[in-house]
């Protein structure tokens, strides 16, 4: 199955309006989007190139968890509940502004509102910051 | 961006500085050149001769590091003609004053002393800029990251309301966002002070309705900084990092003593695609589906909320990160259940005045820009109509200052570092992308003709860069894009890593942003062993 997909490019602030081509569910192409008020049907070269990086063979496929000094792949689980665990002792001793969060320029609006939610009401700390000065 | 970027295209004058902006935001670029084919004139300003400057009625390449002596001496150009707007000062506008005094002591000879600008340059840009109305100043990092990237911001403010500039279409001061959603990061409270749409933490009334919309006693403390998180593991106060979608080992100012700092961490958590030079250290990573692999929104630089869509399901066992942060506060117990992300934005435009009149039906395929305050409300293009968002604009007086650093015999050159077009930040999701590589598989340095000949030289040949902080070698490249004396390194490679070089000691005290535009260096010949 064929279809395009609307997306909104991540390789810079001026927010490109992009369709990605997706077939049997791999995605294959970066196309503009003509209707989107900010590109009006044009991209750049890293716009293009948008799709490439996402099945890239350097993905992360699963969450790691250090054990004996080295990084192994865990389920979510355990992974989650390992940090959750630190996490809470850390607060438990030191407080909560031992503790920081960095959010990103990287991921959605959504995800913002809940890390700063996430360090503020569950962490209990302002200490959230990101890398606008970067 | 007061403005939109559409609205760029019918400014009767566009004035870049410290921008390169065919390299990093070239879909801004366009309406540049469109503009320019409808009779604006372009006036550009940047240490380097960047693509733009080849267009430009008139390109100057001022000193690193000397903005504030340069826009100063062009509005002492502008007074002294009488081209200043006496009507739009008076009327929307305060403290002008104290500003046209400062102003006296930036004489074009004192301000080519400085900048290395010619006076009859000065002149030119100050007349074209003051007397072509609507007139758009647009910027990047050139401008605001110096230990005076507040004093460049204002100066730049200062220069638009002297002519009239800002509140209307096509008009105004455009500071154009380098990452995807950094407006949205910083929109949606990701910053140590303020909740969402920016309401300050320690103000009674902000704390007491977070408090009560999320069933929890919040700090009204303002929390730390990047910079000071750092400060804060080095000194041991700091003990657990939860890192997402960040690269901060190739992004932070100074690589060695970061390094250092975060040896002191009891817990690292790193949330990203990929195994990142920081992920590497990490005790526990999170992996993050892509922008593909989920839906939600981002806000781009002129405030425009967008939309994007579910193109593909997650890879292998990744997980979006709203739900990675879902299971990790409900593991902490603090339940986090939503059933996607269209509920957590109706939680947004509920706390969020700005965004409160958008939801994702209204949203569609074009987005709508903030302030959007209720759902009939149409979105705003431009900002400051009729009157600033603080009542009047206020001049703020600013004296030049000299960077943190300055050449000396050790370190005779002055080093900057910024990007280049084919990649993005650290480069961790372009160099793996096969096309871009392509373009660019390798860091470098620009070295302008005349260094490299004294030296001894070639182009390709690997030279050794170094400061007060570190080392790096990188191949040589020779050209005329840097002013003799000066070394431009892009920072996307983490093989040659500007940030052991760039200090991360100097920062501006108010907004705490490093000064990567600026740091003395020294160049070597690296001898074939």
């Amino acid at each position: 199955m064929y279809k395009l997909v609307p997306s909104i490019c991540s390789y810079c602030g001026t927010g490109c309006g992009v369709l990605f081509e997706v077939l049997d569910h791999r995605i294959l192409g970066t196309l503009p989007l003509k209707t989107h008020p900010v590109n009006e049907g044009r991209l750049c070269l890293k716009g293009w190139s948008l799709h490439e990086y996402v099945e890239s063979d350097m993905r992360l496929t699963g969450p790691y968890l250090r054990i004996n000094g080295r990084l192994h792949q865990v389920t979510w689980e355990r992974a989650i509940g390992f940090a959750a665990r630190r996490l809470t002792e850390i607060v438990d001793r030191y407080g909560p502004d031992s503790v920081g969060v960095l959010a990103s320029a990287k991921i959605s609006n959504e995800e913002n509102y809940l890390l700063q939610k996430f360090a503020r009401a569950v962490v209990g700390t302002n200490n959230v910051d990101h890398c606008a000065r970067l | 961006m007061t403005n939109s970027i559409a609205e760029i295209e019918d400014s009767a004058c566009i004035f870049v500085i410290g921008s390169n902006t065919t390299a990093c935001h070239p879909l801004v670029a366009r309406r540049i050149f469109r503009a320019k084919e409808k009779g604006a004139a372009l006036l550009v300003a940047d240490p380097r001769r960047i693509q733009l400057s080849l267009f430009a009625h008139v390109a100057v390449q001022q000193r690193v590091g000397s903005d504030v002596a340069l826009l100063n001496g062009l509005m002492h150009l502008i007074l002294k003609n009488g081209w200043e707007d006496r009507e739009y000062i008076a009327e929307r506008t305060e403290g002008f004053e104290e500003v046209e005094e400062l102003l006296a002591d930036y004489p074009p000879d004192r301000v080519a002393a400085i900048t290395g600008v010619a006076p009859q340059d000065l002149a030119r840009m100050a007349e074209l800029y003051a007397t072509r109305k609507p007139a758009a100043i647009l910027y990047t990092m050139g401008i605001t990251q110096h230990t005076t990237g507040v004093d460049n911001v204002k100066a730049i403010c200062n220069l638009a309301m002297l002519t009239g500039n800002v509140g209307f279409a096509s008009a105004g001061v455009n500071p154009l966002r380098g990452q995807n959603n950094v407006q949205g990061a910083c929109d949606m409270g990701g910053l140590p002070n303020v909740f969402p749409g920016y309401q300050a933490v320690n103000v009674p009334e902000n704390n007491a309705k977070f408090s009560q919309a999320w069933g929890r006693p919040l700090s009204d403390k303002p929390g730390l900084t990047i910079m000071e998180m750092v400060k804060a593991m080095e000194e041991g106060r700091l003990k657990a990092l939860y890192v997402v979608g960040e690269n901060p080992k190739l992004s932070d100012p100074d690589m060695n003593h970061l390094r250092h700092a975060m040896k002191n961490l009891e817990l690292l958590i790193v949330q990203d695609l990929f195994l990142s030079e920081t992920a590497q250290g990490a005790d526990v990573v999170f992996a993050a589906a892509s922008t593909a692999e989920k839906e939600g929104t981002v806000t781009n630089t002129e405030r425009r909320c967008l939309r994007f869509y579910q193109a593909i399901e997650p890879l292998g066992d990744c997980l979006p990160d709203w739900e990675i942060i879902c299971r990790l506060a409900t593991a902490m117990g603090y339940p986090m259940h939503y059933t996607g992300p269209e509920e957590i934005f109706r939680e947004i435009t509920r706390l969020t005045p700005s965004y409160a009149g958008m939801s994702y039906e209204r949203l569609g395929l074009t987005g709508l820009q903030w302030p959007c305050p209720t759902p009939e409300h149409p979105g705003t293009p431009f900002l400051h109509r009729d009157r600033f968002t603080r009542g009047r604009g206020k001049f703020h007086p600013v004296s030049y200052l000299d960077p943190a650093e300055l050449p000396d015999e050790e370190y005779p050159y002055f080093l900057t570092t910024g990007r280049m077009f084919a990649h993005y930040h650290t480069g961790t999701m372009t160099r793996v992308s096969p096309h871009l590589d392509r373009e660019q598989p390798t860091g470098y340095v620009e070295i302008h003709p005349d260094d490299a000949a004294r030296l001894g030289i070639a182009e390709g040949e690997t030279v050794a860069v170094a400061s007060p902080r570190g080392r790096l070698e990188a191949p040589a490249r020779i050209c005329r894009t840097v002013r003799p004396g000066n070394l431009f390194l892009p920072i996307h490679f983490g093989e040659n890593p500007t940030n052991v070089l760039t200090s991360a000691e100097a920062l501006d005290p108010l907004a705490k942003i490093p000064e990567f535009k600026v740091s003395k260096a020294r160049l070597e010949k690296v001898q074939p062993s």
